[in-house]
């Protein structure tokens, strides 16, 4: 573990003791000791969340307003979930061909196979 | 009458002004990129108050009088901002437990304004609840991660309140100003130390007297003009570039 400590000035500093700003002893290996979280976002009721990007917070209730200041500021929701990023399983790219490949000839699966009245409008 | 509506009007402004511009300092400085944005986004809304207010004594004041002439050309002893607004970040302590004391004051603060006879500052009052709400909510997290959190973040909360707590007081007495356009201050002072002693509490720290026996000495004059020796630093800065090329436009 490297301990370099870079002497850190603030914008606006008078570089004396409670001036101004102060100067702080910033260790170059702490920069990040909190989880990550994924962070989902509702944009509008009646739809889904939407997985938007991920954050780094000490717990839960700081990862949403994180959210809420790093994803919301430009109103792009109306609900935040977020959740530990080290609690999501995802499958692996390696094993994509098993995975989805024998769905590619199974168009029957898709039900575009029948025929819509004509008064059923938005299918 | 006019002329304490407009003292009045002013004293708003500045205060937002004034904090919104020492919480900017953080701008690219912030512990973590998420706080740097959440800081910043709190300054920008004590900016936009601030606009509210300005453009609303330039309207009382009328003349050339503009939101940008009372924001930048006005001197040390015309500002009228609480001292607590203009004291330094100090470290994150220091910085989020000066938002915690101002959000829980303001909040309290515009509930009576928004129902107050100006209908002006009524309206402005009102439209910023919901900001200064989540200012307080932010900052009182804060406060309570901190103060219990580490032996080392619980003493910064300490020394932050060695800091600041002398500049509580002068919120709750009213200038000449307040009591003729507004409304007498001293009113707010319970419920600011119900939520002070609540969020205290909750982040263990100890709760200090606020006037009476024991009392630490309270410093007051903002609102008379009156500064810290910070104000004229954060002027120059603020100001520098109206009054190095006057008229400069965006």
């Amino acid at each position: 573990m490297n301990n370099y400590f870079i002497k850190k000035f603030y914008y606006g500093d008078i570089p004396e003791e409670n001036t101004g700003g102060k100067t702080e002893a910033a260790k170059a290996d702490n920069a990040h000791s909190w989880p990550l979280w994924e962070v989902f976002v509702r944009s509008k009721q009646g739809l889904d969340h939407k997985h938007v990007g991920s954050l780094h917070a000490a717990d839960a209730a700081m990862a949403i307003e994180n959210a809420r200041d790093v994803y919301t500021r430009r109103q792009e929701g109306v609900s935040i979930w977020v959740v530990e990023s080290k609690f999501i399983t995802a499958s692996n790219p390696e094993e994509a061909g098993e995975l989805y490949e024998p769905a590619i000839d199974k168009v029957y699966r898709h039900p575009t196979f029948y025929v819509l009245p004509d008064e059923v409008a938005h299918m | 009458m006019k002329s304490s509506l407009i003292d009045y009007t002013l004293h708003l402004a500045d205060s937002n002004l004034i904090l919104a511009q020492r919480n900017a300092e953080w701008c690219g400085h912030g512990p973590v990129l998420e706080q740097d944005i959440a800081i910043t986004n709190i300054s920008l809304d004590l900016l936009g108050q601030s606009r509210n207010f300005y453009q609303y004594a330039a309207t009382l004041i009328g003349h050339e009088a503009t939101e940008d002439s009372l924001a930048y050309l006005r001197t040390e002893r015309e500002f009228k901002n609480c001292l607590l607004a203009e004291q330094p970040n100090g470290d994150w302590a220091q910085t989020v437990l000066r938002q915690f004391f101002f959000s829980a004051y303001q909040s309290l603060l515009y509930e009576k304004l928004q129902t107050g006879n100006d209908e002006q500052i009524a309206a402005i009052a009102a439209k910023a609840l919901k900001e200064v709400a989540y200012h307080q909510r932010w900052s009182s997290e804060w406060v309570i991660r901190l103060g219990d959190g580490t032996e080392e973040s619980h003493d910064r909360m300490l020394k932050a309140m060695d800091e600041l707590w002398r500049y509580t007081g002068e919120l709750f007495i009213a200038a000449d100003f307040e009591l003729q356009a507004g409304f007498d201050v001293a009113l707010l002072k319970e419920g600011w130390m119900k939520k002070v002693t609540s969020v205290f509490e909750e982040a263990t720290l100890p709760i200090p007297p606020l006037g009476g026996g024991g009392a630490v000495f309270m410093q007051t004059g903002g609102k008379t003009g009156v500064h810290t020796e910070h104000l004229g630093y954060i002027l120059t800065e603020l100001q520098y570039l109206q009054r190095a090329y006057p008229n400069a436009q965006w």
